[in-house]
């Protein structure tokens, strides 16, 4: 939605109901701080939002070049918000590099604040500037508030006698004063939050309060040529209840000390740093009262392998890494298979192949997820499509994993791990309890059989230090019941055929699927997994509006699939898979249900726009006799008309 | 080994057995390690519920299937990952790891020298017999120089690595060697099971097929009194009966070998073992055999607080006075409550 926020025209225009800005600049200039406490002032102000934090690679990139950019993008606003937004309304540039990268995306009319003070010749160089755009009118298109932040911040904080480097670090405060007045934001949370912050140096608190304050009073005082005027998005009507603000990895770890709790067992978490999962290892050394222990082994493979260790004897054993880190994790995820032990596989997903994109996101490792492993290895995969939803994905990961015994993959990816939403609090007295059970004694008589299966092709899980229960286990084929050494063919057919059917039957213990918006049947549905909910919810949500007969289904359990997933697809006449590949989860629809599932790919490190989806939404329906196209959506030569209405 | 295990168990070889038929090939030095073990264990009280054996892949590696404990065949070189998570699962269980020169040293090498540098409380045998068994012949990480294999026909150009070495380099606090036909091998695992901490022990293994008697020169029965030097705390470090004694060449800061006359040992210099003198068990893991004796036995044994107490203890400490509430969790952080009509700061 086109926001007013920027027309001069307008004398007393409605506030908008969702504003998008992007704070940009260098990677030491605090944008992502910068951001995550504006996120914090709009969840107190009642707003609904989403944030994409988007930042370089390198800790600290030479200052000023075009790939030491750093980037926070917030979507806030009084109605339901599922993005962090297409294109920004406002765009904060602390320096030219920053305005470069980012001022493409901009909303046509949107406002751009740049600081002049740091368009120097030297940083115009450095962005390939050759001319400053501020003045060569290359920014027409755009709103223009260009005055010299440093200089302004380094005179509120004179008082404070720091030198000029630390003062001009309160730039982003500064900044951050402006934007709370623009979007009529209470300062005092933002000041106790300093003033905790730097407990332990009240001149560098009072220096950031200051600059804070003074971009507060710029907003109020100055002459802003007219482009700013205070907006208040009201409260986005929520359910009510305690709220507060989640990012993926937090919720990862949280679901994961839950889901332990609720299988009554210690967890063990064996990880190794890799961007962008090391931060759910981050949240869980500090939960040790949970019976949480934590080990940083010496590879990805030491991790997974001793989170193995630690569920044979006896604990939840879950680990974390991202693609390239599951890479090496695949044989002893084979072994997990073979063992039939419990274990969690967390991959928070980023840009491949190979070291690809650290920092950005993609969902490509789907192929990797399924398939992935030597052998007839199946493995049950569950994707999270936000960060509060990863909370209760990771409990399913843990459910599936003590009541099938096997290894759970659990995919998140870098934008789910380090975008916040509002998430209401969930009471655990409303969680469902999974405890497990450890074979006590002989299962057979006078014998034990470690591979004996139950109903639901599941073996005894059989701590050592029982007594009388001593059993050998291993990645050799195991006899079927004793679990002995067997190589016959006979054998490893069968075992072959249940480890298949155990997996396959995890479909009876998962919710049928739900169209999360729209019919069960009709024309078109569009089908995701993963982070792209929120484009894809409101491009379908956008497009109903204008009549179009199409749904949203988005499907957590990528592996096995919900049992009424076939019957439900092929109720309708198309189906379009969006995702952040090139097309892995389509490739598997097609496979397990013969639909000719079409997909929209993206593998540019960046989420879906919602407009991206909606157009491809608007392709299926243009000009199509009986099909409701869009006003605005041009007529398409390249369609892919309904089959029902062709056949009218 | 563990010292919460108080209750020694009475147990007989035969209660080792598993009833699984062996897979070596006949006349393999494993089968002398597998039945030292199994002699040694039921001496060291130790409970067959209470332990496990941890492998990774290769020859050595089957040897879990062949104890009536605990056992678990891993994957190639990631036994001491796999015996981390069990020991911090469970700190009351006792872990022998059971390993060899290419799953130890070549694919494994990594995990080996964490574990031995973090201090995991488990007994850790790496079977050398300077090859690659399983796998049909090939030249090993410890193979000497010149050795023909299948994948190095002219002779193995690499320059072999020091099990013994690497594992003190590595910062390993107990350190012993052995073979597998003797004597003294149940008396090495069992001063390996009484140290606490990551206990190391080279166990020379003749592979008959593929490396047959590598390790004559020094093994062979006849002679051995020539060519063995047996370590013990606190006894001067003599062989060949008596008449050869390991003294310190002090301008070369080097070991020499001495002649001791009329067993006079002291007058010739010969040193005293004392196993915590971790400068001493730096020459001896490094004393080339030819010129030396093989160094034999405990060269090394001064224990350090392990890896699994220092991560009980931190973990006891971080959550002393705490209280594993959940929804108090869940609830952290900076929150807000929405009432029905609107939100409230």
């Amino acid at each position: 939605m086109a926001t007013q926020l920027a027309d001069p025209e307008a004398k007393s225009t409605a506030a908008p109901e969702a504003v998008v800005v992007r704070f940009a600049g260098d990677s030491g200039d605090g944008m992502q701080l910068t951001g995550g406490q504006f996120t914090l002032s709009s969840a107190l102000a009642g707003n609904d939002f989403a944030t994409f934090p988007d930042f370089p690679a390198e800790i600290r990139a030479p200052q000023g070049t075009l790939f030491g950019v750093s980037a926070f993008q917030i979507n806030f606003g009084s109605t339901s918000i599922d993005t962090a937004g297409d294109a920004p309304d406002v765009l904060v540039a602390m320096n030219p590099a920053a305005l470069k990268t980012n001022v493409g995306a901009l909303k046509p009319g949107g406002l751009i604040i740049a600081d002049t003070g740091e368009f120097t010749k030297r940083n115009l160089e450095k962005a390939k500037y050759d001319v400053s755009p501020l003045e060569d009118g290359s920014l027409a298109k755009w709103q223009v508030l260009a005055f010299d932040i440093s200089a302004l911040t380094l005179e509120s904080v004179k008082p404070f006698g720091l030198g000029n480097k630390e003062a001009l670090r309160c730039k982003n405060m500064w900044t951050l004063g402006l934007a709370l007045w623009m979007f009529d934001r209470d300062r005092q949370p933002l000041i106790d939050w300093l003033n905790a912050k730097f407990a332990k140096n009240q001149i560098l608190a009072d220096a950031n309060v200051a600059a804070l304050n003074a971009g507060h009073a710029y907003g109020e005082t100055a002459e802003l040529g007219g482009h700013v005027k205070k907006l208040h998005l009201g409260p986005v009507p929520t359910p009510a209840g305690l709220y507060r603000t989640i990012t993926g990895a937090d919720a990862v770890a949280l679901g994961l000390v839950a889901g332990a709790q609720l299988a009554h067992l210690p967890m063990f978490f064996g990880g190794y740093p890799i961007t962008p999962a090391s931060s759910i290892l981050h949240a869980l050394v500090r939960l040790k009262e949970f019976g949480v222990t934590t080990f940083q082994a010496e590879d990805e493979i030491a991790a997974i392998c001793a989170a193995i260790g630690a569920s044979y004897a006896g604990q939840l054993g879950v680990t974390s890494s991202s693609g390239p880190g599951i890479a090496l994790k695949g044989e002893a995820m084979g072994l997990a298979v073979m063992t039939e032990l419990p274990l969690v596989i967390v991959n928070s997903q980023r840009g491949g192949p190979s070291t690809g994109l650290p920092t950005k996101t993609e969902q490509s490792d789907l192929y990797q997820a399924v398939y992935g492993r030597n052998g007839d290895a199946p493995i049950p995969v569950v994707s999270a499509r936000s960060p509060s939803d990863a909370f209760e994905c990771a409990i399913e990961a843990c459910r599936i994993a003590v009541q099938y015994m096997t290894p759970v993959i659990l995919l998140t990816d870098g934008y789910i791990a380090n975008a916040a939403e509002p998430w209401l609090v969930p009471d655990p007295a409303t969680f469902k309890e999974f405890p497990v059970s450890f074979l006590a004694e002989k299962n057979a008589g006078d014998s034990l059989l470690p591979y004996k299966r139950d109903a639901n092709g599941k073996r005894p899980w059989i701590k050592p230090g029982t007594p009388g229960l001593m059993h050998r286990i291993g990645g050799i084929e195991k006899a079927v019941d004793t679990g002995h050494l067997d190589y016959s063919p006979g054998n490893h057919q069968a075992q072959t055929d249940a480890r298949k059917a155990k997996i396959d039957g995890i479909a009876q213990s998962i919710p049928d699927q739900e169209v999360c918006l729209g019919n069960p049947d009709g024309k078109l549905a569009v089908v995701g997994w993963g982070s792209t909910y929120g484009p894809i919810h409101q491009a379908v949500g956008r497009a109903r509006a204008k009549g179009l007969d199409v749904s949203h289904i988005h499907v957590r359990h990528i592996w096995p699939m919900p049992q009424n997933l076939g019957a439900l697809l092929k109720g309708y006449d198309k189906v379009l898979v969006p995702e952040m590949n090139t097309g892995q989860f389509k490739t598997v629809l097609r496979d397990q249900f013969l639909v000719d599932a079409q997909p929209l790919t993206k593998t540019s490190g960046q989420p879906f726009a919602i407009a991206e989806v909606e157009a491809a939404i608007a392709t299926y329906f243009d000009g199509v006799p009986g099909n409701a196209g869009g006003d605005d959506v041009p007529p398409n030569e390249q369609q892919l008309p309904s089959v029902k209405a062709v056949n009218l | 080994m563990n010292e919460m295990t108080k209750i020694a168990a009475t147990t007989t070889l035969k209660d080792w057995e598993t009833d699984q038929e062996v897979r070596w090939c006949p006349g393999c030095g494993d089968y002398a390690i597998l039945k030292a073990v199994q002699r040694t264990l039921p001496e060291l009280g130790a409970d067959p519920a209470n332990t496990v054996f941890v492998s990774g892949i290769g020859c050595s590696s089957r040897f879990p299937y062949y104890v009536e404990s605990y056992g678990f065949h891993t994957i190639h070189g990631r036994a001491p990952a796999f015996a981390t998570g069990i020991k911090l699962a469970n700190p009351q269980l006792d872990v022998w790891l059971v390993t060899g020169d290419g799953d130890g040293m070549s694919i494994g090498g990594n995990h080996t020298m964490h574990v031995l540098r973090r201090n995991l409380d488990c007994q850790i045998l790496l079977f050398n017999n300077e090859i690659y068994g399983l796998t049909k012949g090939q030249y090993s990480p410890t193979s000497r120089e010149g050795t023909t294999s299948p994948t190095t026909p002219l002779g193995s150009v690499d320059r072999p690595a020091s099990p013994c070495a690497f594992a003190l380099g590595a910062g390993a606090r107990f350190i012993a060697r052995g073979f597998d036909v003797s004597k003294n091998l149940p008396d090495v695992l069992k001063a390996a099971y009484h140290h606490k901490g990551a206990a190391f022990v080279e166990i020379f293994q003749n592979c008959i097929v593929y490396n047959k008697d590598v390790f004559n020169d020094f093994a062979a029965p006849k002679g051995a009194e020539d060519r063995q030097l047996w370590l013990a705390n606190g006894e001067p470090m003599l062989f060949a009966k008596g008449t050869h004694g390991i003294a310190l060449d002090t301008e070369k800061l080097t070991l020499k070998v001495v002649d001791v006359v009329d067993g006079d040992w002291q007058s010739a210099g010969v040193i005293v073992h004392d196993v915590t003198n971790r400068s001493i068990a730096h020459m001896l893991v490094e004393m080339p055999f030819g010129p030396f004796p093989m160094a034999l036995g405990v060269l090394y044994d001064d224990p350090r607080p392990t890896f699994e107490a220092a991560v009980m203890a931190e973990r006891a400490k971080a959550s002393a006075g705490k209280e594993p509430n959940l929804a108090k969790l869940l609830a952290k952080g900076q929150t807000w409550t929405v009432e029905d009509s609107g939100p409230e700061l």
